[in-house]
């Protein structure tokens, strides 16, 4: 190996945005996964891709327009699994093929961006900019603060919703909080291993703790180990290796997985 | 007012309805402190409706409900009020999570008005536990535990915000009957040596009858509200114990 590559700004770049997102999606998929939620992962996405492909035809940086289109996106999916007592899976369908038909047709009325918004498909965490590194490293801290912040409120109402209501807090408060933060993080997520894959990235890491943890605590440490692995062991397996490092990454983390099970069914 | 006599919930010309369909009519009834009430009725006669109301977790449609003699709509102190939902013991059994950590969750998400520190919740759930037998438990995952057991568990949940009213729905379905009995000793416990006031929602009237001391019969309106003991006297506790199976009817 090359020592020169290794200390790369690119490379160490890529490793500092691709822990912060880790943290984020290992703390963030615990909570998905045990609210049932882990397809709003999935509607996310498709909403950030519309954002991106409008900020790069309205040549803003595509990044923040897809936060914002991203969170207004997740507040729409929480109204309408409210008001239009639609479940929350059909809300999911109509938001992310609305998503996805703005994206194909901001595609089509503006050619130029095809290969940039592509990027976005398969995610490029090598090809990230200085710039970019420091919002994703900002923006994931602040998402695993505001899950530590609201750590006991989080886990009360995903375990037992009525009884956390009685005890007086605010659902939909933290309903807002958990799907805000998801948003964020589908974004961070979506330049890093794309829009196909970034689902992938905040379930399967918590879906292998799942396996193995006995306690709250224990399946918070182990989705966030196992995200950490799977993020900077992808990009370390790209790079050497020059492989997709959104691929590398999902395979680690099914491979986390597998073992994980294994290691379950043999106890 | 004598402390004793304090009104702890009122529930004052209550209705409610599902989509049009009426579930409760014109329900008055109160609570006070030290009160043991039994709320029976059959299947479909209302009294969750009639618990999640007091609770605050549906609006009633027409009436108004008070707790610790304040409006609803303003209440604020919720460590006062225990509740433990029909089924409570059907979460999630992938959950993982520990039983002090269930307690932890709900003690520390609880607004008060001075937060308790990390030593001092320790403390709480140990003692919680100790109050319902399962001090030995405290690391175990909660979906380890018996029925019997899950459901201690939220009464000790319940119990560590130091709630002056415990409202239960059902809360032995589908226990075995030995642990039930204990279940219901505890409860009677709590309430003789404790103070502490309970609103229990049964279809098991024999068994908790020892324990209680108001009693409210409950189809869609208030058929009964008043003494245990002059309960025991009327015609309803009469039919009630000859077979006239309509108050506690078993149908799931
Ligand atoms: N969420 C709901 N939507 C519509 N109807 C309901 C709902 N919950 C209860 N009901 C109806 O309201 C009536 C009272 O129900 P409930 O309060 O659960 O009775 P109980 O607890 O005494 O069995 C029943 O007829 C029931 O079918
Ligand atoms: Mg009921």
């Amino acid at each position: 190996m090359n020592g020169s590559l290794i200390f790369s700004g690119l490379f160490l770049r890529a490793l500092l945005a691709g822990g912060g997102l880790a943290l984020a999606c290992g703390l963030l998929g615990v909570f998905l996964v045990l609210r049932r939620d882990a397809m709003i992962s999935h509607g996310l996405s498709h909403v950030a891709f519309a954002g991106v492909a409008l900020g790069l035809a309205l040549n803003l940086m595509p990044v923040i327009v897809a936060i914002l289109v991203c969170l207004a996106g997740s507040l729409l999916i929480l109204r309408l699994k409210e008001q239009a007592r639609l479940p929350g899976d059909t809300a999911i369908a109509l938001l992310s093929s609305g998503g996805l038909a703005l994206a194909v047709f901001l595609m089509s009325i503006k050619k130029d961006f095809g290969a940039e918004l592509m990027a976005y498909l398969f995610g490029d965490i090598l090809a990230i900019a200085p710039s970019e590194v420091y919002l994703a490293v900002g923006l994931a801290l602040l998402v695993t603060a505001g899950i530590f912040l609201n750590l006991s409120r989080l886990i009360f109402m995903t375990f037992d919703r009525e009884a956390a209501r009685v005890s007086g807090l605010s659902l939909s408060r933290l309903d807002r909080l958990l799907v805000m933060m998801t948003a964020v993080t589908i974004v961070l997520g979506l330049r890093i291993v794309g829009l196909l894959l970034v689902t992938g990235l905040t379930v399967i890491p918590a879906a292998s703790a799942l396996q193995l943890a006995r306690n709250f605590r224990q399946t918070l440490f182990l989705s966030s180990l196992f995200s950490l692995l799977s993020i900077l062991g992808g990009i370390v397996l790209a790079y050497v290796f020059n492989l997709p490092a959104s691929a590398a990454i999902i395979f680690l983390a099914l491979l986390i997985f597998s073992l994980s099970h294994l290691a379950k069914r043999w106890r | 007012m004598k402390e004793s006599m304090k009104e702890i919930i009122r529930v004052e010309g209550v209705s409610f309805s599902y989509d049009g369909v009426p579930a409760l009519l014109d329900i008055n009834l109160s609570v006070h402190r030290g009160d043991f009430l039994a709320i029976i009725g059959p299947n479909g006669s209302g009294k969750t409706t009639l618990l999640k109301i007091m609770v605050g977790l549906l609006r009633p449609g027409q009436g108004r409900v008070w707790l610790f003699g304040q409006p609803l709509e303003d209440f604020k102190q919720w460590h006062k009020i225990g509740y433990i939902q029909q089924k409570a013991t059907n979460f999630d059994p992938i959950f993982p999570i520990s039983v002090a950590e269930v307690i932890a969750a709900s003690l520390n998400s609880v607004s008060r008005p001075v937060k308790p520190g990390r030593r001092q919740v320790r403390n709480k759930i140990m003692e919680a536990l100790q109050t319902v037998g399962l001090e030995s438990e405290a690391g175990k995952p909660m979906n380890s535990l018996s029925g019997g057991q899950q459901q201690r568990v939220l009464i000790a949940r319940a119990l560590s915000t130091e709630p002056e009213i415990l409202l239960l729905d059902e809360p032995t379905t589908g226990i075995d009957y030995p642990s039930q009995e204990n279940f219901y000793d505890l409860l009677g416990k709590l309430n003789k040596q404790k103070q502490l006031t309970i609103v229990l929602v049964t279809h098991d009237y024999g068994i908790v009858n020892r324990h209680v001391n108001r009693v409210a019969c409950l189809n869609q309106k208030l058929v009964y509200h008043g003494e245990h003991s002059e309960f025991c006297q009327s015609d309803r506790f009469r039919e009630l114990l000859h077979g006239g199976h309509h108050l506690i009817s078993h149908r799931h």
